[in-house]
């Protein structure tokens, strides 16, 4: 199988992820895309672990995951106690430090 | 003798179309529990994809954490937040949409570009990987307690920390002394004495002989359907079944009755009702 196929699938997500997280406003919906991100870098990560035969991108990977676990939870937290404060998962709605 | 068609490539080319789908499924679906839901399939998708690789450690970790954990947070927040939220079609910056697909296309031709002039050897193949531990999974530990232990260590120290920080932001301080039975049958009473509010539960739904459902509402002594009796959350609805509605056909059988048979009074209507 050649890893090129993998890479560009990889790229593809990756840039799903990134245009979505530039478009949609809802808080929740542009963390997901930044998740959508991470599994694309993932999937590059354990392509290029087979390409040269070392497991170490498969560590990276697992590295990634842990950080993005940990990420979800403040990332969710945090959107939590603004829905809590301003009623609104949008994020144009949290403006306050820009004035 | 050489494969032409391995099971890698038979799940890469099913699997690479749905996951592109579900990928732009969590872009523009309306609903965050629909792009939440899409982004279950990318992620269970990319599991299989990393089983193709040789990586199945990395396939049971994908659904473990991923799918069950992270996703599920996902699930409960947009419960929490609520699910019929839709994003706001307005634009901040202007043209930003057209834009941001624009460098979108740009970005993706650039990175597709430069994979095909960056990878140009075969595959190594993780099978002498694999095998210098006796499988991946021991080829994983041996790294990551061994030459990665420092990093291993720090991710448990960020894991604490985030969940910490979870509970600190989450936590709500009361403000306010938690008010205790004798507090609550007080404020009660003290409600029936200045605004005549009853004190007692409130009346149950009616029970008609045709039907007796929540959305019914129980008749008064003088006929007139108690607006207390059926839950405001149905009433703002307007799933509230009309009183009239309900005791009309009864009426009507009574009356044929008692037109057949002049001789008998008709009985009471308000007992058909059964309050």
């Amino acid at each position: 199988m050649n890893p090129d196929n993998y890479l560009i699938l990889s790229a593809l997500l990756f840039t799903i992820g990134a245009v979505g997280f530039t478009l949609r406003r809802n808080a929740i919906v542009a963390f997901m895309c930044v998740e959508l991100m991470l599994n694309a870098a993932n999937l590059a990560l354990v392509t290029f672990s087979k390409v040269h035969g070392r497991l170490d991108g498969q560590v990276f990977a697992f590295f990634v995951m842990v950080v993005a676990a940990a990420e979800v939870v403040v990332g969710l937290a945090i959107i939590i106690s603004i829905f809590r404060t301003r009623r609104s998962a949008s994020v144009d709605d949290a403006n306050l430090l820009k004035y | 003798m050489i494969t032409l068609v391995t099971g890698a490539d038979v799940a890469f080319w099913m699997l690479a179309p749905v996951m592109l789908l579900a990928a732009l499924g969590v872009v523009l679906a309306r609903k965050p529990v629909h792009a939440a839901l899409c982004l279950a399939v990318v992620m269970i998708c990319l599991a299989v994809q990393y089983a193709a690789l040789d990586a199945p450690f990395l396939f049971a970790v994908q659904i473990i954490v991923y799918t069950g954990a992270i996703l599920m947070l996902f699930l409960f927040v947009v419960m929490l937040v609520g699910v019929d939220m839709s994003d706001s079609v307005v634009e901040t910056i202007k043209g930003q949409r057209a834009l941001a697909v624009v460098a979108g296309i740009a970005f993706a031709a650039l990175l597709i570009v430069a994979i095909g002039n960056a990878v140009t050897a075969p595959p190594v193949g993780l099978e002498q990987a694999n095998n210098d531990f006796g499988g991946n999974v021991q080829g994983l530990a041996g790294l990551i307690f061994h030459r990665y232990v420092f990093a291993f260590e720090f991710t448990s120290g960020l894991l604490i920390t985030a969940a910490l920080g979870a509970m600190v932001l989450a936590h709500r301080e009361r403000l306010t002394a938690r008010k205790t039975q004798r507090d609550l049958l007080a404020e009660r009473m003290q409600r029936y004495a200045k605004d005549g509010i009853h004190p007692g539960p409130l009346p149950t739904p009616g029970v008609f002989a045709r039907h007796n459902a929540v959305d019914t509402p129980a008749l008064l002594p003088d006929g007139t359907p108690a607006e207390t009796s059926v839950s405001a959350t149905l009433a703002a609805r307007g799933q509230v079944i009309a009183a009239d509605d309900l005791t009309l056909p009864t009426q009507e059988k009574l009356r044929a009755i008692t037109s057949n048979d002049p001789g008998e009074s008709a009985p009471g209507l308000k007992k058909e009702d059964g309050q």
